[in-house]
């Protein structure tokens, strides 16, 4: 069962074109997955006066325990760095991250709700869904994996390890962590960022990374970091070892 | 242009955190009545009260919820309210000399609040709910502006409305106004207790509910003799239920104590807020005072109950067995976890569908917007984590939606009648805006 319009980027954006191969083979993907992926979208809980009850809005599009679903634009949220999940959740709130169904669920939640969420989700470790099959083109995974590993430093585009860490599992506080989401979602949101529509703290860093990627590098570094196996330790880095390339609002 | 004044309440907005201090008068009479000033606050000037209590008051009217953007300064304005006749953009209320309402005496603000025009004479377009204001008293309009000059004054410009013609010629007006406009303070009814009539006076003044709950017609007007009788919302795709049915949101057989939880909670044990009506709790009633609340349920119990239309036949409520065989399993693998095998929910946390008014109403359009997107109540002072619901728009095509909507509004002798999958197909074209 595939997603449906409302659910996918408005797809009258000329960005979005660019990536619906990418969708086309996440659709694809769906119909192999196996049927417990499914259950694990269901509603379901232990205790009515509990968090794990109260985050049952997440679950069909989120997993039950933020691992994400089938549908590869839902992403993995689990174990992502507290402070980039509720940044991203005021941001929904408050309109200046633009998903409706997003913003439509959390308009008339209060901070220290939003904040009780992302940090559920946070300590959250379930296991990771097997990685993508090798895409439509595996031409692009070359380009993909030199964009993720090493940059480009002509273009002055950092490696994606640099700040999203060297197993790709993110960095605290506002860093998220890349591994065990799709290409469809990772394409997405770098065209979103090419093109303006999403945006972070100023120094916006992801905005200055993003406009110098072209169509071509989005899909490339999608399909590569889709396919990176996870690492048996998924926590984010300590933003103690690393200067980063480039300075950036959300890790203030 | 009555929908102007409805579509007000479109979107989302950034919560004013103040939370009402404890010092503030509450008042049980439809006029404040100065009760015995606590022990701790008698330090507080007089000016100092009425700016509280100002601010109560400017919550009670749900100022902010328009006058702010979402991530904008507070009452700074610039929000755009979408409208069936095109865009309109809120203006800057606070006290800024040059942009707001910083030159502006207490006689300019109870004019624009009793009459709907503005300082400079311009007629205000009804998407201010000055038919509403018009109920509030001299005292209180004067604690608004009071409190309204207090704010921070932010310099910014207001934006000029997008309206098409002729709704962009304001001369027009004179004519919507003679139509749908009576100008005048609340007169309190001598019969009801002081109780009722201040809460008559919240709900038809400050409160505006008749804005969203009264069914509007083509000129955006509603008439009076159909107060509360329930309308679709304009630009937003829910329906405002009747309160003067018990077919739909009549409160006449509800408890107070539900009444005043819905309001101030945003749950009950017999239902939960979502859509516009979740910012109307957000912004507005969760900051009511317990006697303010309870003076609201008392008088919205009293509405009059004038069903216009009797229980749907049961020829109307006939299903199909497959239509309900899909609707019962889907229900029993998506939905009977938070609402109970026999549709009686968990309230307050997770709401009862069984006996639901909300659900059986004869408009099926807010159930089908919660199973395809979900919801959350608003967290509230006295619920601030509330329990949410999940979209469902992804997982059932539109025959199953349709399905388990039939079910959840027949089964369990619900009197719901069934919907058809275009209904559920038409929504989900739109949704969520």
């Amino acid at each position: 069962m595939g997603p449906r319009s409302n659910f996918r980027p408005d797809p009258s954006s000329s960005h979005c074109r660019a990536v619906s191969f990418l969708v086309r083979g996440c659709l694809l993907l769906i119909g192999v997955l196996p049927a417990h992926a499914q259950q694990e979208a269901v509603p379901s809980y232990r205790a009515i006066d509990s968090l794990e009850a109260r985050v049952q809005g997440c679950v069909t599009c989120h997993g039950q325990s933020g691992q994400g679903t089938s549908n590869g634009y839902f992403p993995r949220i689990a174990g992502k760095p507290a402070a980039y999940l509720y940044n991203q959740l005021v941001a929904f709130r408050d309109g200046v991250r633009q998903y409706p169904p997003m913003n439509y669920l959390v308009a008339y939640l209060p901070d220290a709700y939003l904040r009780e969420m992302a940090e559920h989700y946070s300590k959250l470790r379930p296991a990771y869904a097997p990685k993508e099959p090798v895409p439509a083109d595996p031409q692009l995974l070359p380009r993909g994996k030199t964009l993720a590993t090493e940059g480009d430093a002509a273009r002055q585009i950092p490696a994606c390890v640099t700040c999203h860490g060297t197993t790709l599992t993110g960095m605290n506080p506002g860093i998220p962590g890349l591994v065990g989401l799709r290409s469809a979602y990772i394409a997405a949101q770098l065209t979103r960022w090419r093109v303006g529509d999403r945006r972070t703290a100023e120094p916006d860093c992801m905005k200055r990374i993003a406009g110098r990627l072209s169509e071509r590098d989005v899909a490339s570094v999608a399909a590569f970091l889709a396919q990176q196996e996870a690492p048996a330790d998924a926590a984010p880095e300590s933003p103690n070892f690393v200067r980063m390339p480039l300075a950036c609002g959300s890790q203030r | 242009m009555r929908k102007l004044r409805v579509a007000i309440l479109a979107g989302t907005v950034v919560v004013i955190g103040a939370a009402i201090a404890t010092y503030m008068l509450s008042h049980k009479g439809y006029l404040p009545e100065p009760k015995p000033v606590p022990e701790g606050a008698r330090a507080l000037s007089p000016t100092t009260q009425v700016i509280a209590r100002g601010e109560y008051l400017a919550q009670a009217g749900d100022c902010v919820a328009c006058h702010t953007e979402p991530t904008g300064k507070p009452f700074a304005g610039g929000r755009a309210m979408p409208t069936p006749f095109g865009n309109i953009y809120v203006p800057n209320i606070t006290p800024d000399d040059e942009t707001g309402i910083g030159q502006w005496s207490a006689d300019d603000f109870y004019r624009a609040m009793h009459t709907g025009v503005t300082r400079n004479g311009t007629l205000m377009y009804p998407a201010m709910p000055f038919a509403s204001y018009t109920k509030v008293t001299r005292e209180d309009c004067d604690a608004i502006f009071n409190y309204l000059q207090s704010v921070t004054p932010v310099k910014q410009k207001n934006r000029p409305h997008e309206l098409r013609f002729p709704f962009n010629r304001r001369d027009l007006l004179v004519g919507w106004r003679a139509l749908y406009f009576k100008e005048g303070e609340y007169e309190p009814d001598p019969t009801q207790s002081t109780q009722w009539n201040r809460g008559a006076y919240l709900v038809q003044g400050l409160g505006h509910c008749s804005m969203c709950h009264t069914a509007i017609n083509a000129l955006g007007g509603s008439r009076e003799a159909q107060a509360f009788e329930g309308g679709m919302i304009p630009n937003q795709n829910w329906y405002a239920p009747s309160l003067t049915s018990n077919r739909e949101a009549g409160l006449a057989d509800w408890s107070i104590e539900d009444i005043v939880a819905l309001l101030q909670r945003g749950i009950s044990m017999r239902a939960t807020v979502y859509g516009p009506m979740a910012e109307v709790t957000y912004n507005s009633l969760q900051y009511m005072t317990d006697d303010d609340a309870e003076a609201m349920a008392v008088y919205l119990k009293t509405l009059p109950q004038r069903d216009s239309e009797g229980p749907p036949p049961s020829s109307a409520r006939l299903v199909q067995p497959s239509v309900m065989e899909s609707g019962r399993r889907n229900y029993e693998k998506q939905c009977a976890m938070c609402h109970g095998g026999e549709g009686k929910g968990f309230p307050p946390a997770f709401p009862p569908l069984a006996g639901n008014q909300s659900i059986t109403m004869s408009s099926p359009v807010n159930s089908i917007r919660m199973v395809l997107n979900g919801g959350y109540a608003p967290g509230t002072r006295k619920n601030p984590r509330p329990h949410g619901m999940p979209p469902f728009s992804h997982i059932l095509n539109d025959e199953e939606a349709a399905a388990v909507v039939t079910y959840i509004r027949v089964a369990w002798n619900n009197t719901g009648t069934p919907v058809t999958p275009a209904q559920v197909n038409e929504l989900r074209k739109l949704l969520p805006e």
